[in-house]
Formats: C-alpha cells, sequence, structure tokens
C-alpha cells in the first residue's frame, strides 16, 4: 500500500479518513547525534499506526517529535491541514494531542480520580477566581468534568481503585489510569509509548482490548510504540519501522514483517 | 392440597404486585444502582414504566405465551425488570448464572429451549451465540450494555434500549394484548423456572408458581417484619432461588428497594454506602469479612490491637445476650455502650452493617466462632436453612431465639417431619410444582400427599423445637468400626480457620478420616508476606513447609474441638494433604454456589486419597484445570502428605 495514498478500509472493515498528521523530512539531532534521520510518513484518522524498531532507534524521539517536546532541527509537522509552528507541549495537548509515558508519570500520592481529572486540565475554561469561589460556571464545569471522567473509569472498569492512591497500585492498573488520564483529554490523536512495557500475558491482552476498544467506540487516532512484536501486528493498521534513526520500512503489518530490511534489523547482519 | 387459584389479597402475580406498588409507593425508590460512581433510582412508577415499555417491546418481537426467556447477567435493575416483563407477557422467565461456561449454557438453554436470551453484556451475547451453534432454537439475543456490540450481526439482535423503545411506539397498537396476558395469569401460573446447582447430576429446573414466590414472600416477610423503607444489597446469583425471593419475591410484596452494585469489586464500598437493613450472605462472605478484618487488625498499631481485643472479648460475653434480650448487669451494659462508641460502631460501619435490622446466612453451616462474632457486635444475623424446590424457606431463626448449632424453627406455613432414616421432609405453600421435562425426577423428590425430601439428615431437638441438621443424607455414612461419619462437621471445623478456605474429609467406610485442605490465598498470602516469605504462585506457597505446619496444627485444634462430641470423635483427622490447585466450580469441583461436590473430588484425585490410606510420604500428580474461557490445561505437582495428632475421647480433658 502507498503510505501517502487517501482514505482506505482495513482488514476489518473499519473505513479510515483521511490523513491526521504528517511528518515531512524530520531530522533531529543532540548535538552530534542524529537521533532521527529524514523520516516522512503520515498517521490517518481513525488508524491504529505503530512505531517499531530495535533499540535505540529513535523511536521514543520520533514520538517525542510528534507531542512537540523536541523539535526537529530539519522538516515539518503538519497537523490536520497545517504546519506546526514550533510549540510548547501543552499547546501541542491543547490541540488535542494527549500520551502515554514509557515509565509511568502519575502523581502517586493523587488518588486515580484525582488523577484522571487532571486530564481534563485542558478543557477547564474558567479563571482562578470562579474556581476557587466555586460558584456558577466553575462548579458546572467540575460537574461535566467528573461525567466525563467517570464515563473513562467505567469503560477501562477500573471503578473500583476509583479512591485508590495510585502509588499503592500494581504496575499493570497504574498503566491503565495513566491511559484513562490520557483519554479524559478527549484526544483526536493518541500517542502511546510502550503501552505493554512490563506486563504479563493477561495484562497485555486486557490493554490491547482496552486499545481496540478506545479506537472503536470514540474514534480515537492512535499511534503507539511498542517493543512486543505480536501485539504490534495484531494491533495496528499500518506500521513504521525504524533503525539507527532512519525509515527501513512503512506499511500493514504484513508488507512490513516480510521487508527483508526489516528482517535484517531485527535478527542483525554482518555490517561491512 | 385444595387452594384457591387466587389469593386473599387479589394479587396473584408479579405484574398485579407491580400495579399495586405504582399506585401506592409510586415515588418511593424501587431500584437503584451505582453507575458512573453516582447511585441512579428508580422509583415504583418509573419501573412499571420500564417495564411496561420491555414487556411491549417483547410482543412486537414476537414473545408468545408459555415462552422461555433466558436471562443472564450480573445484579442489574434491567435483568430484574426482564423477569418481570418476561411474565406480564405470558413468557417465563429463567435467569442463568453469569459465570457458567459454553457448556453448562448450552444444556440449560437447550433444556428449556429459550427463544429469547436476555443478555447484560458483551461477554454473555459471546457466550450465547458460540451456544447457538449446537443450539437451534435461540430466534432473538436482546443484550443491556451496547460497549463492544457495533460490529456484531444484528439481524437477530437487538439492545434492550431499542426494544423498549420499540415498545413505547407500538404502545398502543399491543397494550390490549398485553393486558389480556397479564390478566390471565393466576396463582398456579409459573412464575418463574430455576436451575438447580445440584451436587450430583445435570442440573434440573425448578418451576415455581407465583403461589410459591408470593406466598413465601408473605410469610417471611411478616416473620421478619420487613417494610417499605428497607433496603437491600443485590449482588448474589440472580440464578440462585434466594436472590429471587429477596430481590422480587420480597421486593415486590412488601415494596423494599434493591440496591445493585456497581461492579463485582466494588461491593464491599457499595454496601458501606448504601448501608442494607436487611441483608443475606452465604458463609463464605461473612468468613471473608471475618478473615479480612483480622488481617487488617494484625497491621494494626499496638494500642488498636489491645483495645480491639479487649472490647471483642467483652462483645463476645454480653453481645449476643444483648440482642436477644436477656438481662444484663448494669456494668457490663456500660462497658458494652463504650466499646460500641470505640470498637463496635466503627466496625460496623466499616463492614456495611450499621443499619442491620435482619440478616440471615444459609446454604452451609456457619462456625459458631464466625456467627457469634458478628452477633457479638450487635448484628442480629440469623440462620434459615431452604432450598429451590422450598422457594427457600424451611425453617429460620426467630428474634430472640437464634443458636449457632440450629436452623431454627419451621417457617410460618410450613411442616416438618423427620424420615426414618433421619432425613428431614417438608410441605408447605412454597413447595415446587415440578422439574421441567423430568416426571420422573418429580415423583422421586415430592410424594403425592406434597411431602418433599430435603436430601438432609436432621433431627428436631425437644423443647425448643429447633431443627438440628447433621449433614447431607448421602454424605452420613459409617466408619469401618461402625461409628457415625459426619465430613461436613469436622470440615466446618477446619474452615473456621481463615487459613483454610475449603476443606474436604474422607472416610466412610474406613478406618481413619483423612483431609484435603484449601489454602486461603488472602489470609496466608499476607502471612507470607509479613514473614517475608517469597512465593510465586499458589501452588508454591501451598507447598510451603511452614504453611504446611501451620496447617497441621490446625487439623489439631479442629481434632481436639471434635473429640469433645463423644459421637463424633472417631471423625478426627490423622493425615491430610495441602491441595496444590484451589477447587473451583470451572472444573466441577465444586457447585456455582460454593460447595463441595464430593464423588467428583473422589473421582478425580482418587490418586491422592490411595496415598492418603497406603501411607506414603508424598506423592506426584497431574490435575486437568479449565480456565475462565473454557480452555483446558493441566497443572503438575508433588505433595507431601502430612501426618496429624489426633486425641483421644477419654483424655479429653487432658487435651483442654
Amino acid at each position: 500500500m502507498n503510505a501517502m495514498a487517501g482514505n482506505y478500509v482495513t482488514a476489518d472493515g473499519r473505513q479510515i479518513g483521511g490523513v491526521v498528521m504528517e511528518m515531512k523530512n524530520i531530522t533531529l539531532r543532540f548535538g552530534g547525534v542524529v537521533a532521527i534521520k529524514d523520516i516522512s510518513f503520515d498517521i490517518h484518522e481513525g488508524e491504529i499506526r505503530a512505531i517499531i524498531g530495535p533499540n535505540g532507534a529513535g523511536k521514543s524521539s520520533m514520538l517525542n517529535v510528534i507531542s512537540g517536546f523536541y523539535h526537529p532541527q530539519e522538516g515539518e509537522v503538519w497537523f490536520r491541514g497545517s504546519k506546526r509552528p514550533p510549540m510548547k507541549p501543552y499547546e501541542v495537548a491543547q490541540q488535542g494531542v494527549a500520551r502515554t509515558f514509557q515509565n509511568i508519570a502519575l502523581f502517586e500520592g493523587m488518588s486515580v480520580l484525582d488523577n484522571v481529572m487532571t486530564g481534563r486540565l485542558t478543557h477547564m475554561k474558567s479563571g482562578l477566581f470562579s474556581q476557587a469561589v466555586w460558584k456558577g460556571k466553575a462548579e458546572a464545569e467540575e460537574i461535566e468534568n467528573r461525567r466525563k471522567v467517570e464515563e473513562i473509569i467505567d469503560f477501562l472498569e477500573i471503578q473500583n481503585i476509583r479512591k485508590t492512591p495510585v502509588g499503592r497500585l500494581p504496575y499493570g492498573l497504574k498503566k491503565r489510569v495513566e491511559l484513562a488520564r490520557a483519554l479524559a483529554a478527549e484526544p483526536k490523536l493518541l500517542l502511546l509509548d510502550e503501552p505493554m512495557a512490563g506486563m504479563n500475558v493477561e495484562e497485555k491482552e486486557d490493554m490491547s482490548r482496552f486499545i481496540l476498544d478506545v479506537n472503536d467506540e470514540f474514534g480515537t487516532t492512535i499511534a503507539l510504540i511498542e517493543h512486543d512484536m505480536g501485539v504490534v501486528m495484531d494491533l495496528s493498521d499500518r506500521v513504521v519501522v525504524m533503525d539507527y534513526g532512519k525509515k527501513i520500512g512503512d506499511g500493514t503489518p504484513d508488507e512490513v514483517r516480510n521487508n527483508q530490511e526489516v528482517i535484517d534489523a531485527y535478527l542483525g547482519v554482518a555490517h561491512d | 392440597m385444595e387452594q384457591d387459584v387466587t389469593s386473599s389479597a387479589g394479587l396473584a402475580s408479579l405484574p398485579q404486585l407491580l400495579a399495586r406498588n405504582a399506585e401506592q409507593f409510586g415515588q418511593k425508590a424501587a431500584y437503584r444502582e451505582k453507575e458512573f460512581g453516582i447511585w441512579q433510582s428508580w422509583n415504583w412508577s418509573q419501573t412499571a414504566e420500564e417495564i411496561d415499555a420491555l414487556a411491549l417491546g417483547l410482543l412486537h418481537l414476537g414473545v408468545s405465551e408459555g415462552d422461555h426467556i433466558a436471562i443472564i447477567g450480573r445484579n442489574r435493575p434491567a435483568m430484574y425488570w426482564s423477569m418481570v416483563a418476561a411474565q406480564a407477557v405470558g413468557a417465563v422467565p429463567v435467569p442463568l448464572y453469569q459465570d457458567a461456561v459454553v457448556e453448562e449454557m448450552t444444556y440449560v438453554l437447550d433444556h428449556c429451549g429459550a427463544k429469547f436470551v436476555i443478555a447484560g453484556d458483551q461477554e454473555q451475547v459471546d457466550k450465547v451465540i458460540e451456544v447457538q451453534e449446537s443450539v437451534k432454537g435461540i430466534e432473538h439475543i436482546i443484550y443491556y450494555d451496547k460497549r463492544g456490540m457495533r460490529k456484531y450481526d444484528h439481524s437477530q439482535m437487538n439492545s434492550f434500549a431499542e426494544v423498549q423503545a420499540s415498545g413505547r411506539e407500538v404502545r398502543d397498537q399491543y397494550s390490549a394484548e398485553m393486558k389480556r396476558r397479564s390478566d390471565a395469569l393466576d396463582y398456579d401460573s409459573t412464575c418463574v423456572m430455576l436451575y438447580t446447582s445440584g451436587t450430583t447430576g445435570r442440573p434440573k429446573g425448578v418451576v415455581l408458581s407465583n403461589r410459591n414466590i408470593i406466598e413465601t414472600s408473605k410469610n417471611s416477610s411478616e416473620f421478619d417484619d420487613l417494610r417499605p423503607g428497607d433496603e437491600i444489597l443485590a449482588y448474589l446469583p440472580m440464578a440462585w432461588v434466594g436472590d429471587f425471593i429477596f430481590s422480587i419475591g420480597q421486593a415486590y410484596w412488601t415494596g423494599f428497594c434493591v440496591n445493585c452494585p456497581e461492579s463485582a469489586e466494588t461491593m464491599h464500598t457499595d454496601l458501606r454506602e448504601i448501608g442494607p437493613t436487611y441483608y443475606f450472605a452465604p458463609p463464605r462472605v461473612f468468613e471473608t469479612q471475618l478473615t479480612q478484618v483480622m488481617i487488617r487488625m494484625e497491621d494494626a498499631s499496638k494500642l488498636k490491637q489491645r483495645m480491639f481485643h479487649h472490647f471483642m472479648a467483652h462483645a463476645s460475653k454480653v453481645g449476643p445476650a444483648l440482642l436477644d434480650g436477656k438481662p444484663v448487669s448494669f456494668w457490663d451494659k456500660l462497658k458494652y455502650s463504650l466499646g460500641n462508641a470505640l470498637v463496635y460502631g466503627p466496625l460496623k460501619n466499616t463492614l456495611g452493617f450499621s443499619k442491620v435490622r435482619v440478616g440471615y446466612t444459609a446454604g452451609e453451616a456457619i462456625g459458631p466462632e464466625i456467627f457469634d462474632f458478628y452477633r457479638s457486635l450487635g448484628i442480629n444475623l440469623k440462620q434459615l436453612y431452604g432450598q429451590t424446590e422450598a422457594s427457600v424457606f424451611i425453617t429460620q431463626q426467630p428474634d430472640g431465639e437464634v443458636r449457632s448449632d440450629t436452623v431454627g424453627i419451621a417457617s410460618p406455613g410450613v411442616e416438618l417431619k423427620i424420615g426414618e432414616s433421619g432425613e428431614v421432609f417438608y410441605r408447605s405453600p412454597g413447595v415446587f410444582v415440578e422439574y421441567f421435562k423430568n416426571a420422573d425426577s418429580t415423583a422421586g423428590t415430592k410424594d403425592s400427599e406434597g411431602w418433599v425430601a430435603t436430601g438432609d439428615a436432621g433431627f428436631i431437638e425437644e423443647g425448643s423445637g429447633h431443627l438440628r441438621i447433621i449433614d447431607r443424607a448421602k454424605d452420613v455414612g459409617k466408619m469401618a468400626d461402625g461409628s457415625l461419619f459426619a465430613p461436613k462437621y469436622v470440615e466446618n471445623k477446619l474452615k473456621f480457620f481463615p487459613n483454610i478456605l475449603e476443606a474436604v474429609v474422607f472416610g466412610n467406610d474406613r478406618d481413619e478420616c483423612t483431609a484435603f485442605l484449601n489454602i486461603d490465598l488472602t489470609a496466608v498470602g499476607n502471612w507470607a508476606e509479613r514473614n517475608n516469605i517469597a512465593y510465586s504462585s499458589y501452588q508454591e506457597l501451598a507447598g510451603h513447609p511452614q504453611v504446611i505446619d501451620t496447617m497441621r496444627s490446625h487439623v489439631e485444634e479442629a481434632n481436639a474441638s471434635v473429640a469433645q462430641d463423644d459421637m463424633l470423635a472417631g471423625c478426627q483427622v490423622h493425615r491430610f494433604v495441602v491441595l496444590h490447585k484451589q477447587l473451583d466450580a470451572d472444573d466441577g469441583e465444586l457447585t456455582r454456589t460454593q460447595k463441595v461436590r464430593r464423588r467428583i473430588i473422589e473421582e478425580k484425585y482418587a490418586d491422592i486419597i490411595t496415598a492418603l490410606y497406603d501411607g506414603s510420604e508424598q506423592i506426584s500428580t497431574e490435575t486437568e484445570v479449565t480456565y475462565e474461557d473454557g480452555r483446558k490445561g493441566s497443572i503438575k505437582a508433588t505433595l507431601k502428605l502430612v501426618k496429624a495428632e489426633t486425641v483421644a475421647p477419654k483424655t479429653l480433658m487432658a487435651a483442654e
């Protein structure tokens, strides 16, 4: 499949929309180290897009470029039809991009509910003063936000830990809470940085189910980085493969699986 | 037995009771369910409207009179409405156990010939679709929770909300027909069909009429003075007769409110938030809660621990007497009220029992120490004895006559007699109509005069008139030396220890008794954590030498207690084994109501039982297990067979 093709229909019959985000010739350097070298790919509306590659391939850097944390020295990021100027991460978040982190970044001392509520921050419009007085608009807004958060808690089946401090939860559940917080922002584009890392088989199956359900129920576009090949191949519609900062493959899981360069990168070849 | 076809009050069916409640209690809460973190509620008139809409929708879908409608899901108001709506259109509701695997569900759906299935969520729908491969009679599936259902083929499937919406649209067209069908219901019409889990053999469909349900609900509600304004938490399986009587029968008769928890995991939080006034739980739930209290007390500060133990000792001395209204000295009363302020009150609040006026436990014998613990806190916990075939109630304990070793006096309207073999028989208005499509079994259980065999051995105590159950009639046997063998009696003693979740005792026709034990992962796991004992699986923890030592001391303590009863002293456990897996309903080892199925366990673990009697030190075994999704696997283990000290009956005093 041509990566630049427009709308298409996936194997399981979902209609995929037009391009939401496009990376054009991105190059990212840290001093003399080239983390990403001249990479271009796009993400379509409603699809699950994976970025894979061996350790140090530049996957997380790529995700950080998308989320606005890193600013590439060369290349352009196009989001929903317009070129994105260099932005702060919170401005990117306001545009409707939410993410989870490889090493969980939750507020350990706060309850699950409060953690997920922080995800609503970009949707809070009332000012500091009315928040403090807690009347009228601020109150109505809080109720609306809480309703949204409760829907997500219900969706991810974490009702029983609603009031539990995050620090007391096992790893797998923390990951789920982090997903809940990202979803609370009602993102157009959801970035997941190794959502299955460190999980056992059962937790991975649960998380896969939730990712598919999120995509299906909310129509959220998802870009994810993952090491577990089985998971990536099952979940994603299209896969970008990176190695040493370069793109070495792009296409459906089947196309990527049979790509010689990808096989070499994963299994290793003698470098001349 | 000549009986009228209508009841005295002219209320002969659930739809009629619903109409009365909607009129009489219109604005009072009928159902509550916690969803999205908030308790949503429906009053009686809203409930009547919801059920009406659903019933009309069912008519529109083509439900005929006498059809069976299977209902599968966790306790939610919509599932309860489905039962009443089914009756309103002349169909028979058949609630199924929601955790049943496909195989069990196939048998029941095939046996009852259900054309319609109302399922709670995607998980249940998936199972029904799998059942449809072999059972062709299922025409239509209605599901309540829409999540994940979008991609399914909807040609023979609808959401609950859609059925209700279509029902509201066609109201004018069908309301006459619905009225005709509802009016045709009398006291002898079938109210519900419930499948017994059965400790042996295939499940049987117990047909209960409106008379059975409504008479029983009326009698039992009056017995305990249940009234509108009472609150219950509906969390036990909907396919179980008890839930049907409490959450539908009694709720509709008296008009109290049924509260549904948010999910199975939040049950304890929800219990605490609701604070029910009428509460039922099987002994296992009370055991689990007591275990949790004890575990948490061990983690509490020294001061709190001392305060807890001091006041609990006082409570066990005077608490039950206060509850029974017996005289207690002034100082004891004063100290009890101090304890109530400091310990009992807060503890009851944590457990969710602050407002309980009537509490029941049944299904299994409850350990006397567990029973007394709750009674001493001032919770009016009582025992009842019942069966599906009796619409629950056979005997129950009246206020003021509560004891842990009896199951009470005959419930209102129930006659009791003891057969020659010692088996208990009863006759009551609640006695079931028949086993569905099984005339042989019906005749074998119920005689021409309406007496039903319980299958339990027991006797009526002289003086008090209380019934005492010894054991399942078929489980009571003789040891090789001719002394009485009652396994349940010993098992209950063992299960009182928080570390022991389940016990199975063998010894029929043998020289001595032996036992299988299951550790309680919560209690033993907590102990392991505090003692820095690492383990990676249930199997490893169960086989840990220190755990086995603890188990041995528990068995020896239980032996000492068994030895006190001259009749049963022969039932002391000589050798035991800690099993490498938890006995599970999915493997057929327990019933869905968590009762031990002895025959199956004896067959399955024949090698271990042989080893228990041939004196070997250990045994290697391989066991088949079934996972929750129905796949099978197997686990291998080498188990240690342990000898426990026993007490000679005559040295009783010395053992103390």
